[in-house]
C-alpha cells in the first residue's frame, strides 16, 4: 500500500503545483498543418541555436489554430497561430471579445500548389480553363449552360489523351481549397465565359455567379480528401488515372512516384512561383499574441528568428524544403522587430 | 445378398446413414474450424510479415565518419573560450568546418570528385552542424582541434543504402543527384560511410520535417511512460476501492444495479469521447496545460477504469464465499475479511486486468488527438517528474501517427519501426498478464 500512497501524494502534489507552477518556459504554437513543416524546422534550429527550450507546434488546421487563438491571453493560451490564409474579420472580432486584441501578423512566404499524377502515366500541361470543364458542375457548350459532359481528359481538351477524369481535391475544411477554387475553377470559370453566362442569368449577381462557378460536379469524377496528401498519394498510387492536388513541398520529397503537370505552361518551382509566373500559390502567416511577448521567454526571438534571412531567406532551410521566400521580408522582418499589430498602419 | 431384406442393425463397427451424417456434420465443422484459425493465423503472419519488413530498416541508420578541426577562427576569434560569445555562432557558422571534414576525407582517400564543397556536405543530414555545436559548447576546450565526429547521413542517402532511393527513382529530385549517389558509393568503398544500428531511434527525440533520420521514439516513450504512470497511480487505487464496495459491501438493490450497467456501458464507449470530455473539463474548464502528460493520463484514466472494474469485480467474486465465512466466524470483522482474505487471494486477477487495461490505454490515439498531442511536441527530453507530467509531450501512438502523415518517405519507414516499438511494449505487458495469471491464480 506505501507504493500507491506515495504515488498518489506526488501526484496530489505534482497536480497542485500544476495550476502555481505554470509558468511555461516554451512557446507554444498551433495551427495549419501546412505550416506545421516550416514552423517545426524553426523551432527545432531555434531550440538549437538559443538558450530557450524547443517551442512546441502542434497542427490541426488554419481554423482550429485560430480558434484557440483567440481564446484569451494568459499562460495557459497559445501563443502563436500558424495560418495557410490572412485571419477573417469575424476571427478578429472573436479575439477582441476574448482580449486578445494586439494582434502581430507575419507573412512567412508563399506555398505553391502542384497539380501531379502517377510517374509512370500520362503527362498534361494545363490551364485553369481544363480543370474548370473537367470538374464544374456545369460548362458551357454551344454559348448554354448544361451539366458537365466530360468523361475523359480528351473530351476537355482534344490534346490530352483518352484518360478517364479522376481527381483528388483538398476537401473543404482546407486552405488549399480555397486556393483551388480561386486561382484555378474561378479563373478558368471566368475565361471559359460561363462566368459572364451564369451572371446574366442570375440578374448580375457577381457573389452569386462565383459560388455557382466553384461547385463542382458531385457524380465522383472529383473526389474530396480531408486527410492529408500522404491520403491523396495512396489514392493515386491505388488508382493510376487520378490526378492530385497537393503542396509543393510534398511533391519534391516524393518525385519517384509523382510527376507534376505545368499550369499554363509553367512548371511549378520556388523559383517560378517567387517571380509569380506560376499562378496557383497563396501566402502563409503566423499570428502573435502581442501580450504574450515579454511574458513568454523566447517568443519575439523565435518570430524574429523565423523571419531572418538565414531561414526565411532564398537560400535558407524553409527555401529548400519547399516554400517560396517572401521578396518583401525585409519589410516583413521591421514590422516584427517593431511589434507592428493588425490595423495599426493598414 | 442375404441380409438385404433385413434393416442393418448400428454396430460400432458399422455405422448406419444416420450415424455417418452426423459424424460427417462434425467433421465438417472440425475443418471450418481449422479453416477459420487458419485465416486468423495468415493474418497475423502477414500483418507481422508486413510490420516486420517494413519497419526493420528504421533501426539502422547511416553514419558517416569525419575529423573535423574546430577551427578556432571560425568559433571562437578571440581565444578568450567566453561560452556566451561562442553561443553567438549559429549552427549556420558550423558548416564550413564540416565542408573541411569532407576535404579532408577526399584528401585522404585519394577520392576523385567533381562536386562542389556545398554539395558534398549535402549528403548529411541537417542535425550535423548540431551535433558540432553541441559538442563545441560542452567542452570549449576542444576548439582548435581535429576531432573524429560520426555524423548520420541525409534521408536519401540513408534511402540509397537501404534501396529505396535508386539512381532512377531520383531523376526529378532536387535535394539529391546522381553525381552525389557516386561519392557516396566512393565514401561507402573508402570505409568512411557505414550503416549501423541506430540507438538514437530509440532513444532520441522526434525532428523536424527536414531531418527524419535524426527522429526518434525516445521523448514520446517517456511520455506514454508518464502517462501510464498517471493512470496506474489513480485508475488502480479508484478502480479497486469501487469494486470492493460494490462487490463487498454495497446493498443490492436498484441504485446499485444501476451504477453495474452505467460502468458495463462506459467499458464499451469509444475513446474519442473521452478525448473530447477531457478537452472540455481538464483543459478548457480546469486550465490544465496543453499536450501535457497529465492530461493524456487522466483522460486514458477514464477510460481504463471500468476496465479494471469489471475485471476486479470478478476476481472478487471468483473467492468462494466459504473463505469470507471462515473469517468472519473466526471473529474477524467484514473489513478485516476482506483486505486480509479476500483481496490477497483476487489480487493476481486485478494486477491481470490492471495490466491489460495499461496495455489498452498505452495503444490508444483518438483522445490524445484532442488534446494537442498531435504535431511537433516531442522535442525535448523531460527533466524531472514534474516535468514529465506537465511539459508538452506527445505518446508512442500519436508520434507513429504523426509520422505516417509527413511528406518524406523516410518517415514512413520509421513509423513502421515505432510500431515495432509499441509491439514490443504491448506484447511483453500482456506476456506478465499472462504469467502472473499463471502463476498466482487459484482455482478452488
Amino acid at each position: 500500500m506505501s507504493f500507491v500512497k506515495l504515488t498518489a501524494s506526488t501526484l496530489a502534489i505534482a497536480a497542485v503545483s500544476a495550476t502555481a507552477a505554470i509558468a511555461r518556459d516554451q512557446v507554444q504554437v498551433a495551427g495549419s498543418s501546412t505550416v506545421l513543416p516550416y514552423a517545426s524546422i524553426v523551432a527545432e534550429a531555434f531550440g538549437e541555436n538559443f538558450d530557450f527550450p524547443t517551442p512546441v507546434v502542434e497542427s490541426g488546421g488554419s481554423s482550429a489554430g485560430l480558434k484557440r487563438f483567440c481564446e484569451g491571453v494568459g499562460e495557459t493560451t497559445i501563443d502563436i497561430a500558424n495560418a495557410s490564409r490572412k485571419i477573417k474579420d469575424k476571427e478578429i472580432k472573436a479575439c477582441a471579445e476574448a482580449g486578445v486584441t494586439d494582434i502581430i501578423e507575419v507573412k512567412i512566404g508563399y506555398d505553391g500548389i502542384v497539380f501531379a499524377s502517377d510517374i509512370n502515366g500520362n503527362s498534361f500541361a494545363f490551364t485553369p480553363n481544363d480543370w474548370f470543364l473537367a470538374l464544374s458542375d456545369q460548362i458551357l457548350v454551344d454559348g448554354k449552360l448544361v451539366a458537365n459532359p466530360n468523361k475523359t481528359w480528351a473530351d476537355v481538351n482534344p490534346s490530352f489523351p483518352a484518360q478517364p477524369i479522376q481527381a483528388f481535391i483538398p476537401g473543404t475544411k482546407h486552405g488549399t481549397r480555397e486556393v483551388f477554387e480561386d486561382k484555378v475553377i474561378l479563373a478558368g470559370c471566368e475565361e471559359t465565359g460561363a462566368f459572364d453566362v451564369i451572371k446574366a442569368s442570375n440578374g448580375d449577381d457577381k457573389k452569386a455567379a462565383e459560388k455557382a462557378c466553384i461547385s463542382l460536379r458531385t457524380d465522383g469524377v472529383s473526389v474530396d480528401i480531408d486527410g492529408d496528401y500522404t491520403e491523396t498519394l495512396a489514392r493515386i498510387e491505388s488508382n493510376k488515372d487520378g490526378i492530385g492536388v497537393f503542396g509543393l513541398a510534398f511533391y519534391e520529397n516524393n518525385t519517384d512516384k509523382l510527376q507534376v503537370a505545368t499550369m499554363s505552361g509553367i512548371l511549378p518551382s520556388t523559383e517560378s512561383i517567387a517571380t509569380g509566373e506560376y499562378p496557383v500559390s497563396r501566402p502563409l502567416y503566423f499570428y502573435i499574441k502581442k501580450a504574450h511577448i515579454g511574458v513568454i521567454p523566447g517568443l519575439k526571438e523565435y518570430a524574429e528568428f523565423f523571419v531572418s534571412d538565414e531561414i526565411a531567406g532564398p537560400d535558407g532551410p524553409l527555401a529548400q524544403y519547399g516554400l517560396v521566400s517572401d521578396p518583401e521580408l525585409a519589410k516583413t522582418q521591421t514590422l516584427v522587430a517593431d511589434e507592428a499589430v493588425l490595423g495599426s498602419n493598414m | 445378398m442375404t441380409d438385404a431384406s433385413i434393416p442393418k442393425a448400428s454396430t460400432l463397427l458399422r455405422p448406419d446413414a444416420r450415424t455417418k451424417k452426423r459424424n460427417a456434420s462434425e467433421a465438417r465443422f472440425r475443418f471450418y474450424g481449422m479453416v477459420a484459425i487458419g485465416i486468423g493465423l495468415t493474418m497475423l503472419l502477414v500483418l507481422m510479415f508486413t510490420i516486420l519488413t517494413k519497419g526493420v530498416g528504421a533501426f539502422q541508420q547511416t553514419f558517416i565518419t569525419l575529423q573535423v578541426e574546430l577551427l578556432e577562427n571560425k568559433l571562437d576569434k578571440t581565444g578568450a573560450r567566453d561560452l556566451e560569445l561562442i553561443k553567438k555562432v549559429s549552427t549556420f557558422g558550423y558548416a564550413p568546418l564540416i565542408a573541411g571534414g569532407f576535404n579532408k576525407v577526399v584528401a585522404d582517400t585519394g577520392i576523385q570528385t567533381t562536386l562542389k564543397p556545398k554539395d558534398q556536405s549535402g549528403i548529411l543530414s541537417k542535425s550535423a552542424p548540431a551535433q558540432l555545436r553541441d559538442y563545441v559548447l560542452n567542452d570549449p576546450d576542444q576548439i582548435g582541434k581535429t576531432i573524429e565526429f560520426e555524423f548520420l547521413a541525409n534521408s536519401r542517402v540513408d534511402g540509397y543504402l537501404k534501396g529505396r532511393v535508386t539512381r532512377e527513382s531520383i531523376a526529378n529530385d532536387k535535394n539529391i543527384s546522381v553525381e552525389q549517389l557516386d561519392f557516396v558509393d566512393q565514401l561507402k568503398q573508402a570505409g568512411v560511410l557505414k550503416k549501423r544500428f541506430n540507438m538514437d531511434f530509440i532513444l532520441g527525440a522526434d525532428a523536424s520535417d527536414q531531418r527524419p533520420e535524426a527522429a526518434g521514439m525516445g521523448v514520446a516513450m517517456a511520455g506514454s511512460f508518464f502517462m501510464m504512470l498517471v493512470v496506474l497511480a489513480l485508475a488502480l487505487p479508484i478502480g479497486v476501492a469501487a469494486s470492493i464496495y460494490l462487490e463487498e459491501f454495497a446493498a443490492k438493490n436498484w441504485i446499485t444495479d444501476i451504477i453495474e450497467v452505467n460502468i458495463s456501458n462506459l467499458a464499451a464507449v469509444p475513446s474519442i469521447v473521452f478525448g473530447i470530455l477531457g478537452l472540455a473539463v481538464f483543459i478548457n474548464y480546469m486550465h490544465l496545460p496543453q499536450s501535457a502528460p497529465l492530461v493524456g493520463g487522466l483522460v486514458l484514466t477514464l477510460m481504463t477504469l471500468p476496465t479494471i472494474i469489471i475485471s476486479t469485480r470478478a476476481s472478487l467474486k471468483a473467492v468462494p464465499p466459504s473463505i469470507r465465512d471462515a473469517a468472519l466466524g473466526l471473529g474477524a470483522s467484514k473489513m478485516q475479511s476482506v483486505f486480509h482474505h479476500v483481496l490477497p487471494l483476487a489480487a493476481p486477477g486485478i494486477l491481470t486486468g490492471t495490466i491489460i487495461g495499461l496495455a489498452q490505454a498505452l495503444g490508444e490515439t483518438a483522445p490524445l488527438l484532442l488534446i494537442g498531442m498531435i504535431g511537433f511536441i516531442a522535442s525535448n527530453a523531460p527533466g524531472g517528474i514534474s516535468e514529465g507530467l506537465l511539459s508538452p509531450n506527445s505518446a508512442m501512438p500519436a508520434q507513429i501517427y504523426e509520422w505516417a502523415k509527413r511528406a518524406d518517405p523516410a518517415f514512413y519507414e520509421r513509423a513502421w519501426g515505432g510500431i515495432i516499438i509499441l509491439l514490443v511494449f504491448l506484447v511483453t505487458m500482456n506476456t506478465i498478464a499472462v504469467i502472473l495469471r499463471r502463476r498466482f491464480e487459484r482455482r478452488w
